[in-house]
């Protein structure tokens, strides 16, 4: 029982908070601010109760399993949907289904928990919809406009063809060897054309959540659709979930494999960062250049997996708390200027420094992090990832990933040069950027600053993978 | 001397700079901060010295390694040798000159000092680092302080220049970044720490590899044809300090880690491909001074006088002499100091004139007799007239050039000193335009330098003098760094 209580708390936590949030909402009477108020509450204090009581082991016979690695990696998502509840203050405080949102999104975000932890394809299967649908409906959430249920539409759909290959993939593999334990599966996998090909199914699904080139084409709509909190949450904490679960898969369950999968990540590592890169270069709509950076970002996370050792796994580890914070500042920042003037443009931002130097520094901050420029975290992050990837890689490959980097921070730079180059004699009024908002930004700020420059914080995530 | 001052001091400067609440505060902020940089290193020569007297033989001295990062071998490894202190001196100079020449800045003030205090941390730093992670990291924390400068201050078109610069110098960190992970996984004992990488022989076919990449990335900073590109418009498009950085403190960065990096840890990939850098380096030379004779703006001048004149940086280096070497390091701490005085009073005129087509010009020593002698002063060393910094370090390297006997080296070296008298004619006939003839009736009611102006461009002159009249104390601090890189180059 008391292990039961332990390895599975950060589970337990998140389902009493979503309890505690349907009973609130069946009694009335509380403001959205007052809501607000608790629901970050709650999540700061799930986010301390992260760092305690942790401990090592597996569940339901081998269904769930949990190491110290997958506690830090949860409590990582539990950091940046604390963030994403102080960051969104503007669109939460004018929701009209608050509770509802984050009874949602802390569903969502037990799936990615239990996804992280599953030990079998069953549970792997199960945990990876209760990530999804939820999703879904929080893309929805913009009720009186219909960009958003679009959004809502193509991300269900678009999650189902997936969870249809994943499904198809999953029967392949049993058929194939009998088995769909992850203990047992490398053992009993040799690389045999019909293994193989499941595994191509088990890689499509995985390609789709996290906007592999060429399953990509959801990942733009959806972000520019979907309430700005609902595409932070995508784009950060989704996409970290998929990439923790992807590490699992590849290095551990399907290692036999790793001479097939090598050669794929290899080719899909270039091709997705050069479409997402090419792509963003011509974006006007910010939220759809940011889906597009994100893609790129994907890219770069898929060398790091080309290492197949441990060092692999802390970079891509360390660059998820590296990616939460910058890519939920920037989210944040193009958030509060949506909600406050309904401007999405990169047009509407020129000029904006000389009404808002705190929104334009904390996006230009945000912005380097992502092109992967010091002194921000992001270019340890970057930096590690290609360095991870580079021992088993050619130069060629190197030497076209680094010359991404380049490509990427033109685009990046179009956005900081829009806001404080560009002349317009009729920049964005002046915002008031909230309690709530502000200390988040700053939060994000001095993560950005301090992650990269103190060593230790990566030396921790090594000690665990 | 604790090294990690130089770091701290600047960025306690900035973050001074940005909690002052009024633009004067800003200002005297940000020159304390210079002021106790140029103390700091000045202190740094002194104890240089005195370490050196006392018989301290080690290539590096006041070395400190702080844990960073261990799991990927990466330290926080500072030390100097002559070169370092020769280029920190540099940096300190141009510094307290360019905060100096920018005290009427009124535009965003605190920014501008924020962003330039920020683009001497990454110079110092870079000059100090003894570990490729740290080096490179600090060679890119002055592309974003380079690009804004450029692109909100600047003049022109700033924005296609602030662009073009923030790529090509992109482009060319990734190259190094390609060559020293090269590095890294090419040799067995995985480390990114330079002293280590330099007493062991890295095998040749990773040199010839990693090599070409490093030289030709870190050459991309100092205007290496033909990607100097960015050099023109990059300083012409930039506001006076800016310029004065980038060309003073930005460029010698890229020489330095041609030397420091990539000719002192692949001695093999040097020799290898020492040709080709004479040849770029010969090309660089005379298109550049070519390439100025055709000019009319009067930045676009230095600008292009630049490209020439730090090929000569890339030709001492690919003659792999220590002669040339030592006039490589001579000629990059020459032209910083020199080309920052340059851009310095090219921007006091500019001030009082609104033009910068030299044929618009005329006559103004009679109305401005101060900036009009500094000019003076500052093309008779660009032109290398004996007795200050630009001779010294020019002669150096010719003789260190002649001393490979063959005859493709004698016909660069020849080639190389040709140019000299392209730089005379273009020198003197700008010089002549600007300040001699009759004044135009616009320009008569100018007035001269103001004290901050005067300051700054003393402080720069009595850097050209203290090297063109004296050149043996640099030559002397120059040495050991130069001998240890002879001594890796001679090993086979």
């Amino acid at each position: 029982m008391n292990d039961f209580l332990i390895l599975m708390k950060p589970e337990l936590a998140v389902t009493v908070i979503i309890f505690l949030l349907l009973f609130i909402k069946l009694g009335k009477g509380m403001s959205n601010g007052n809501m607000l108020l608790l629901i970050q509450g709650l999540l700061l204090l799930n986010f301390a109760l992260g760092f305690v009581l942790l401990d090592e082991g597996s569940l339901f016979g081998g269904l769930y399993k949990t190491s110290l690695l997958m506690a830090f990696q949860k409590n990582l998502l539990n950091l940046g949907v604390f963030l994403i509840s102080l960051l969104f203050a503007d669109w939460f405080k004018k929701s009209e289904h608050l509770p509802e949102y984050f009874m949602l999104m802390l569903s969502a975000l037990l799936g990615m928990f239990f996804l992280i932890s599953s030990g079998n394809l069953l549970m792997f299967y199960l945990s990876l919809e209760l990530a999804s649908i939820p999703v879904a409906a929080m893309a929805n959430f913009d009720l009186h406009k219909k960009i958003s249920s679009e959004a809502a539409m193509k991300m269900i759909l678009s999650s189902a063809f997936s969870s249809g290959i994943l499904l198809f993939g999953i029967s392949l593999v049993y058929g194939a060897t009998g088995t769909i334990s992850f203990d047992e599966l490398p053992a009993v996998i040799n690389g045999g054309g019909l293994q193989v090909m499941a595994f191509i199914f088990l890689f499509a699904a995985f390609a789709f959540k996290l906007s592999i080139v060429p399953f990509h084409f959801w990942t733009a709509d959806v972000y520019q659709g979907s309430p700005a909190p609902t595409a932070a949450f995508l784009s950060v904490i989704s996409k970290g979930a998929f990439a923790f679960i992807f590490l699992t898969a590849l290095y551990k369950v399907f290692q036999p494999l790793h001479a097939t999968w090598y050669n794929l990540i290899m080719v899909l590592a270039v091709v997705t960062m050069l479409v997402g890169n090419l792509f963003a270069l011509r974006q006007q709509q910010i939220r759809r250049f940011l889906a597009f950076s994100s893609i790129a970002q994907v890219g770069f996370i898929l060398v790091a997996l080309l290492s197949n050792s441990p060092s692999g796994t802390t970079a891509i580890v360390y660059f998820v708390l590296i990616y939460i914070f910058s890519n939920l500042a920037a989210f944040a920042v193009a958030g509060t200027i949506e909600s406050q003037t309904g401007k999405t443009t990169v047009n509407d931002y020129k000029g904006l420094y000389q009404s808002n130097p705190f929104l334009c520094w904390m996006m230009a901050l945000a912005l380097f992090s992502l092109a992967g420029v010091p002194p921000t975290a992001g270019f340890f992050g970057k930096l590690f990832l290609i360095t991870a990837g580079a021992e088993q890689a050619s130069y060629l490959f190197v030497i076209v990933v680094a010359l991404n980097l380049v490509i990427s921070l033109y685009y990046y730079l179009r956005i900081v040069r829009a806001m404080f180059m560009d002349k317009n004699e009729h920049p964005l009024p002046v915002m008031t950027v909230q309690f709530p908002v502000k200390l988040g930004l700053i939060l994000c700020a001095a993560g950005i600053v301090l992650t990269g420059l103190i060593s230790w914080i990566y030396d921790y995530i090594q000690l665990l993978s | 001397m604790n090294l990690l001052l130089l770091i701290l001091v600047p960025l306690a400067t900035a973050i001074a700079v940005l909690l002052m609440p009024g633009k004067t505060q800003v200002r005297w902020a940000a020159l304390t901060g210079a002021v106790v940089q140029l103390v700091l290193s000045g202190g740094l020569l002194m104890a240089y010295r005195a370490a050196r007297m006392a018989g301290q033989t080690t290539q590096m001295l006041f070395e400190q390694q702080h844990k960073w990062f261990p799991g990927w071998s990466i330290s926080f490894h500072l030390g100097v040798d002559g070169i370092s202190v020769a280029m920190i001196l540099l940096t300190s100079f141009v510094v307290i000159a360019g905060v100096l020449i920018s005290w009427n800045i009124e535009k965003m003030t605190k920014e501008f000092y924020f962003l330039l205090i920020l683009l001497s941390l990454g110079a110092y730093g870079f000059f100090m680092s003894l570990d490729l992670f740290l080096l490179f990291f600090f060679l890119e924390v002055a592309v974003i302080p380079k690009y804004l400068l450029i692109g909100i201050w600047g003049s022109g078109k700033k924005e296609y220049a602030a662009n073009k610069l923030a790529l090509l110098l992109m482009f060319g960190s990734a190259l190094v970044l390609v060559g020293i992970l090269g590095t890294y996984f090419g040799t067995d004992i995985k480390t990114f720490d330079m002293m280590s990488l330099s007493a062991i022989h890295i095998a040749p076919d990773v040199q010839k590899i990693c090599f070409p990449l490093l030289f030709v990335g870190f050459g991309i900073f100092t205007a290496l044809f033909p990607f100097h590109t960015w050099v023109p418009d990059g300083h012409s498009s930039a506001p006076t300090a800016g310029s004065m950085f980038l060309a003073g403190i930005s460029m010698k960065l890229g020489g330095y880690g041609c030397l420091r990096v990539a000719t002192a840890l692949m001695p093999e990939g040097a020799k290898e491909y020492s040709h080709i850098i004479i040849i770029l380096a010969s090309i660089a030379i005379l298109y550049g001074a070519f390439a100025t004779m055709m000019q009319r703006d009067f930045k676009y001048i230095n600008a292009y006088s630049s490209v020439s004149h730090c090929g000569f940086v890339l030709l001492g280096i690919g003659m792999l002499t220590k002669t040339a070497i030592t006039g490589a390091v001579l000629q990059m701490v020459s032209h910083g100091v020199m080309t920052a005085l340059f851009f310095a009073v090219i921007g006091m005129i500019y001030e009082r004139t609104h033009t910068r087509q030299v044929d618009e010009m005329g006559g103004l020593l009679k109305v401005m007799p101060f900036i009009s002698t500094v000019l003076f002063i500052v093309g008779l060393c660009s032109l290398g007239l004996p007795g200050l910094s630009g001779f010294a370090a020019e002669m150096t390297i010719f003789v260190g050039s002649w001393q490979n006997a063959d005859a493709f080296h004698r016909i660069a070296t020849v080639v190389a000193c040709m140019s000299i008298v392209v730089t005379a004619v273009y020198i003197l006939r700008a010089i002549g335009k600007v300040a001699m003839g009759p004044i135009k009736a616009a320009n008569v009611n100018l007035t001269d330098a103001n004290w901050y102006e005067k300051t700054a461009a003393i402080i720069l002159v009595a850097g050209i003098l203290a090297i063109g009249l004296a050149p043996s104390w640099l030559v002397n601090l120059v040495d050991p760094g130069a001998d240890f890189i002879m001594q890796k180059i001679g090993v086979k």
